[in-house]
């Protein structure tokens, strides 16, 4: 298989996000933020909806591009790479989509030899064999045949996952991996993510609302909330971090320093005023 | 906004919209060599727009050459120019009707199929993530569409030609049901249909034809908003500008190959 260019794990970072400023139209969703992601850990990025989580994803693999800062990817400035180059970078990441993005008109087995068979010049019969390791390292090697509508949500994002998987990338990053899921697709997911980041020497960046399950595979956790880093440490440490906002978000408490009421004048005067 | 501001937005942003797609057909041109190495990939696609449009062409042709025959008769019976049924039949359909209703038809059915599709395949994330799997989207999915819509409507021009003049529509009315001589239908079309330019007319024009209705369904699918009402909003433009492109092109064809 062909590799671009041989990883420099001298370095133990292996995404660098530098004062990065993003907007999106008249929005601003970064402000100025600095993020590692460690070479062979899980990271989770949390946050609030509309933080610009899955933004994050897309600046890293150079779908967007921000506008101003770096992102950095092995040493890579992601944002001055031709599309040629880019393409190369990209063979060393995989997604998981929050849809799965399998193609539909392929079955499982299909989908997952894509990658291998637009970019490589392995015979099929070598391909066949891929194919079916990632498949049981995701455990749908018996529903090779079936087409993406046959599939559960569950069922999709784990061969959407071999597929990330069939060119033996350097990082994986799952945008909102477990959305929808029942508490068994998500615990499979789960120890999936965790197990596939071990046995394969993975670097994993989980974004993700679900702070409990998270927490629990997650090395390294960032949180970002209007544009900033809130906080980021281990999970020990965001569990037991003095910021009334990191508590309120991971213990899910609905009043706090976000208020549950959106701003209006006084209860009382708003009841009474005959207007 | 005064009107001035709002017609010069208007204008500015239609020309931007013509460049982008320009910049799209020459990113698609650019990437049709690659397909000589993949031909499977057309080969698939001129199954999806071209013999899935089979039934649809076969069926208007027919129609529309039995509806020339009978009018054509009335008009032609009153100056005693019955005879030339077949060659009035025949001009009609080869240089102007043909063609056009083909591409207004294959707008209908293979176009807005096409836009709906790739915009779907936007609107669900598998063209990002073709692009995730380094691979381009518009050499493995819009190039083969492209090259299978040029190649098609040609072929399916020829097949509503055939049906419109021949035995199940023209004919069976023009010699089975008004009893014009068999020879005399045939034998007109042969004397006044010429190679050049009549049907040549039907290659070039379909084959312009067929890449301006596949140009504007890629392109509509492909910048398709990600949502239901992205998707339908596509497909009915497709329709609507590749049909009222294919008028506009029509009639310069015209005026270019038989203005003389």
């Amino acid at each position: 298989m062909k590799r671009p260019q041989q990883p420099d794990t001298s370095n133990e970072t292996l995404v660098e996000v530098r004062d990065l400023h993003f907007r999106l139209g008249e929005r601003v969703i970064y402000d100025g933020v600095d993020i590692d992601i460690p070479r062979g850990r899980i990271t989770v990025i949390m946050g609030p909806s509309g933080t610009g989580k899955t933004t994050l994803l897309r600046l890293i693999s150079g779908q967007w591009r921000q506008d101003s800062g770096s992102v950095t990817f092995d040493g890579q400035e992601v944002a001055r790479l031709s599309q040629r180059r880019l393409f190369e970078l990209r063979k060393r990441m995989g997604m998981l989509f929050q849809s799965g993005a399998l193609l539909t008109d392929l079955n499982v087995y299909d989908n997952t030899a894509f990658p291998l068979r637009e970019h490589t010049r392995l015979p099929e019969r070598l391909i066949r064999d891929i194919v079916l390791m990632k498949l049981e390292a995701v455990g749908l090697r018996g529903a090779r045949e079936l087409f993406p509508a046959q599939l559960s949500g569950g069922m999709a994002r784990r061969a959407a996952l071999a597929r990330a998987i069939a060119l033996d990338p350097d990082m994986i990053m799952y945008d909102e991996p477990f959305a929808g899921q029942d508490p068994i697709s998500m615990g499979v997911l789960l120890r999936l993510i965790r197990r596939l980041n071990d046995a394969l020497g993975l670097t994993s960046v989980v974004v993700s609302h679900d702070i409990s399950e998270t927490l629990n595979i997650a090395d390294h956790v960032y949180i970002i909330s209007d544009g900033v880093v809130v906080d980021h440490g281990s999970p020990e440490a965001i569990r037991a971090s003095q910021s009334a906002w990191v508590q309120q978000f991971i213990h899910a408490e609905s009043d706090g320093p976000v208020a549950f009421h959106y701003p209006a004048a006084a209860y009382a005067a708003d009841l009474l005023d005959s207007a | 906004m005064s009107t001035l501001s709002r017609s010069l937005y208007t204008a500015t942003t239609w020309i931007a919209e013509v460049g982008r797609s320009t910049l799209f057909l020459l990113r698609i041109l650019a990437s049709l060599p690659a397909l000589v190495r993949k031909p499977r990939l057309v080969v698939e696609q001129l199954y999806s727009v071209g013999v899935l449009s089979l039934v649809i062409i076969v069926v208007a042709g027919i129609f529309v050459g039995m509806v020339l025959a009978l009018s054509g008769y009335r008009l032609l019976v009153d100056f005693g120019a019955e005879t030339a049924l077949g060659t009035s039949v025949a001009f009609i359909v080869v240089r102007e009707l043909g063609p056009v209703v083909t591409a207004l038809l294959f707008a209908g059915r293979a176009g807005s199929a096409l836009a709906a599709e790739i915009g779907l395949m936007r609107a669900t994330d598998q063209l990002a993530g073709m692009e995730m799997m380094a691979v381009d989207p518009v050499k493995r999915v819009v190039a083969p569409r492209f090259l299978a819509g040029v190649l098609a409507l040609p072929l399916l021009t020829s097949i509503f030609c055939v049906m419109a003049i021949g035995a199940a529509g023209g004919y069976y009315v023009g010699v089975e049901m008004l009893g014009l001589d068999a020879n005399a239908y045939w034998s007109g079309i042969q004397s006044s249909i010429q190679y050049w330019p009549d049907i040549a007319a039907i290659f070039i024009k379909s084959g312009v034809f067929g890449a301006i209705i596949t140009w504007v369904a890629v392109y509509e699918g492909y910048h398709t908003m990600p949502t239901s009402e992205g998707v339908s909003r596509a497909t009915t433009n497709t329709v609507v500008i590749a049909s009222l492109a294919i008028l506009g092109a029509n009639l310069m064809l015209t005026a270019i190959m038989f203005s003389g």
